[in-house]
């Protein structure tokens, strides 16, 4: 019977299975970090369970942390209380954190796979719902809430319903310019926010397979946004080269054994999915998001809708909202947008490629007077390796200012956010109402765009910009 | 977690789609470390102005919805992050129950972790309901065993599927639950591949 990659994850780490019940699935690597995590440890307190496996579980702080002076500390009271308590708790439970002293802290979905830690065929959850970026692996890697982490932290399994297999096939070749951010932007913008609920999408086809491992992450990211509860990628030799000689990849006899496991993974010729969906790359131009959720983005090249080019009434209402509050009016030119900030980061977007393409598009120039950028890496070892490659050096010298790691202004817990009616090109994942700051306007676009629009001050068809 | 058996009371409706969780509860209340106490910013962003002000308009503001126990609403309620916050703000504003046409799936589990009952109708059930709760005296049953809703004298019926009814009617503790398979749970772990990665 030919399975797909979803599949046989799924039956490798059935635990139990009953009929009526949902299956008991075993957890291979618990992420954890400091906003979803403190109830779940007080649940195991007030119920005098402890940690099942303590070496399959890591975490780190992101979400809150200061990007700037962090030699003096954090300022927020009840961010520092946050930190502090998933600090005593990994003490009190022997977990590994990765903490503010350590140069591989960073946002929790950028260091499993830069340590190695995430790999093809494991099951992987987190407190949050951008877990879906280790799907680039092959992993099955979905977000969880607390009374789940709670679960997987006294258990190491979580009982969970068998999701559908959905299959969305992207081939021929990406025009120059678009990149994988693109490439999910037109995903969602065809499936819609809830085109995925219900089920793990498998991303499939040629375009896929040449994706760098980085912008495989980029696409599995932010299948959520698409409502699915996960994506993945098959494994193959660019997953492999990526992982090999990884601190905590295998290595020697165990990185054969691997090999073997993880060659046997990829979705059979001949499996079924229970849902379809194919996408033609040479039509995907680079995209930029105009309303307050991921699906409503149009081209670069096109214009922000009005209510009335829906059909149905919940849309022509849905858009409405979004355009009041995004404060645009309707059939705007996308490059009619200027902006007044820049934030290139996320676990969307905050890796060392993302870094590179930002910075070959600002080497020798200025950003514009009236925009305010920032790139904030990954994680610490992102940060290192932009460092060592001089990077720091063309975003300062173009005007961006340059900080440590973390989630940022991608959510806006920490000091990092906009101001009411401030417009942000963004390279994160959500463009909701309020994300970034309250008030705050967000565009959602790749690195190169988002580099683009800083030094243009509006959005720019980088393909003509550029040239 | 109390077993749920009969939600009874007043409706509250909010007609859109999409809600996401950073609407529910937005980020910059998710610094506490305790289940309780995020009723007060329910919505907030919606809820007050810019100036902090009460926004008298918004349907959670007004007077005669402040004993609501259900919440009606549009499609995808609760996407978005999966901040287990959001149930948590629901429960402690006092709502018991949210019927919508579809959920997102990470609210969905969150919402049953916490004895929220998401319902799911048809679009026109939803309609018909919210019509109804234009009326914030309007009375509304729920009945979890039976998969009933009763509002404005006509019944309609709700799928849950049976292990979660279950598990709410008689309000288990799913952790408990998985520990009765301990042993089950050791084996799969004594055959786990010697490959996969581990902290140790
Ligand atoms: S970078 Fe943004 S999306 Fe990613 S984990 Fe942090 S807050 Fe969530």
């Amino acid at each position: 019977m030919p399975r797909t990659l979803f599949e046989k994850i799924w039956t490798d780490h059935v635990v139990r299975s009953a009929p009526g019940e949902p299956d008991l699935v075993y957890v291979d690597l618990h992420l954890v970090h400091e906003v979803t995590s403190p109830q779940a440890f007080e649940g195991l307190r007030l119920t005098g369970r402890g940690v099942r496996r303590a070496d399959l579980t890591l975490a780190t702080i992101d979400h809150g942390v200061p990007t700037i002076d962090r030699e003096h500390g954090i300022s927020d009271p009840r961010s520092r209380q946050q930190i502090d308590t998933l600090i005593a708790n990994c003490q009190e439970h022997e977990i590994t954190l990765y903490g503010l002293d350590d140069p591989r802290q960073g946002i929790v979905h950028i260091i499993g796979p830069e340590q190695g830690m995430t790999q093809p065929g494991m099951t992987i959850v987190c407190g949050d719902s951008h877990t879906s970026t280790h799907g680039a692996f092959g992993a099955l890697a979905f977000g969880i809430g607390t009374s789940e982490v709670e679960h997987v932290l006294a258990t190491q399994t979580l009982p969970q319903s068998r999701p559908k297999a959905m299959a969305v096939n992207v081939t021929g070749e990406l025009p120059a310019w678009s990149t994988a951010k693109d490439i999910i932007l037109a995903i969602i913008n065809r499936i819609g926010v809830g085109g995925g609920t219900g089920h793990v999408i498998e991303y499939r086809g040629d375009t896929i397979a040449n994706l760098s491992m980085e912008g495989r992450m980029t696409v599995c990211n932010m299948s959520i946004e698409g409502g699915a509860r996960a994506g993945l990628i098959g494994p193959d030799e660019t997953t492999f080269a990526y992982l090999k000689g990884r601190p905590q990849a295998p290595s020697g006899d165990a990185w054969d054994a691997a090999l073997d496991y993880w060659r046997g993974l990829p979705t059979d010729d001949d499996a079924g999915f229970d849902f379809e969906v194919g996408l033609n790359a040479a039509e995907i131009p680079p995209y930029v998001s105009w309303g307050t959720n991921p699906a409503q983005s149009a081209t670069v090249d096109g214009a922000v809708p009005a209510p009335g080019d829906f059909e149905d009434p919940s849309e022509q209402e849905h858009t409405a909202n979004a355009l009041a509050y995004m404060q645009l009016e309707p059939h705007t030119a996308i490059t009619d947008i200027t902006i007044d900030r820049v934030f290139l980061g996320s676990c969307t977007n905050g890796r060392i490629e993302d870094l590179r393409a930002a910075a070959a598009v600002l080497e020798g120039k200025r950003v514009h007077g009236d925009v305010h950028a920032m790139v904030v890496p990954g994680s610490g070892l992102v940060k290192l390796q932009a460092e060592s490659e001089g990077l720091d050096e063309v975003f300062t010298a173009a005007g961006f200012e340059w900080r440590d790691a973390g989630c940022s202004m991608c959510l806006g817990m920490n000091p990092d956010i906009l101001q009411p009616g401030e417009r942000c090109a963004s390279t994160s994942n959500r463009n909701f109402e309020g994300r970034q700051g309250r008030g705050g306007l967000t565009h959602l676009v790749s690195p190169a765009m988002a580099a683009a629009a800083a030094v243009a001050g509006r959005f720019v068809d980088i393909r003509e910009w550029a040239d | 977690m109390e077993p749920v058996r009969r939600i009874e009371g007043t409706m509250v409706p909010l007609m859109r789609s999409h809600v996401d969780t950073d609407q529910i509860i937005p980020k910059q209340f998710l610094k506490r470390v305790e289940r309780s106490g995020f009723g007060p910013f329910l919505f907030h962003d919606w809820a007050y102005d810019h100036e902090g002000e009460l926004r008298p308009d918004f349907v959670f503001n007004q007077p005669e919805y402040q004993s609501a126990t259900v919440l009606v609403t549009g499609h995808n309620f609760g996407s978005g992050s999966s901040r287990e916050h959001a149930p948590w703000a629901l429960i402690d504003w006092g709502i018991r129950a949210v019927i919508a046409p579809s959920f997102a799936d990470i609210f969905r589990n969150n919402s049953l972790k916490n004895g929220l009952v998401p319902i799911i109708l048809s679009d026109e059930e939803v309609e018909r309901i919210a019509a109804v709760a234009g009326d914030p005296a309007a009375e509304v049953v729920i009945d979890v065993e039976a998969g009933t809703v009763t509002a404005g004298g006509v019944t309609v019926s709700f799928f849950l599927d049976p292990f979660v009814k279950h598990c709410l009617l008689n309000g288990l503790d799913d952790i408990a639950i998985t520990l009765d398979h301990e042993s089950e749970i050791s084996a799969f772990e004594a055959a786990r591949p010697g490959f996969k990665p581990s902290l140790a």
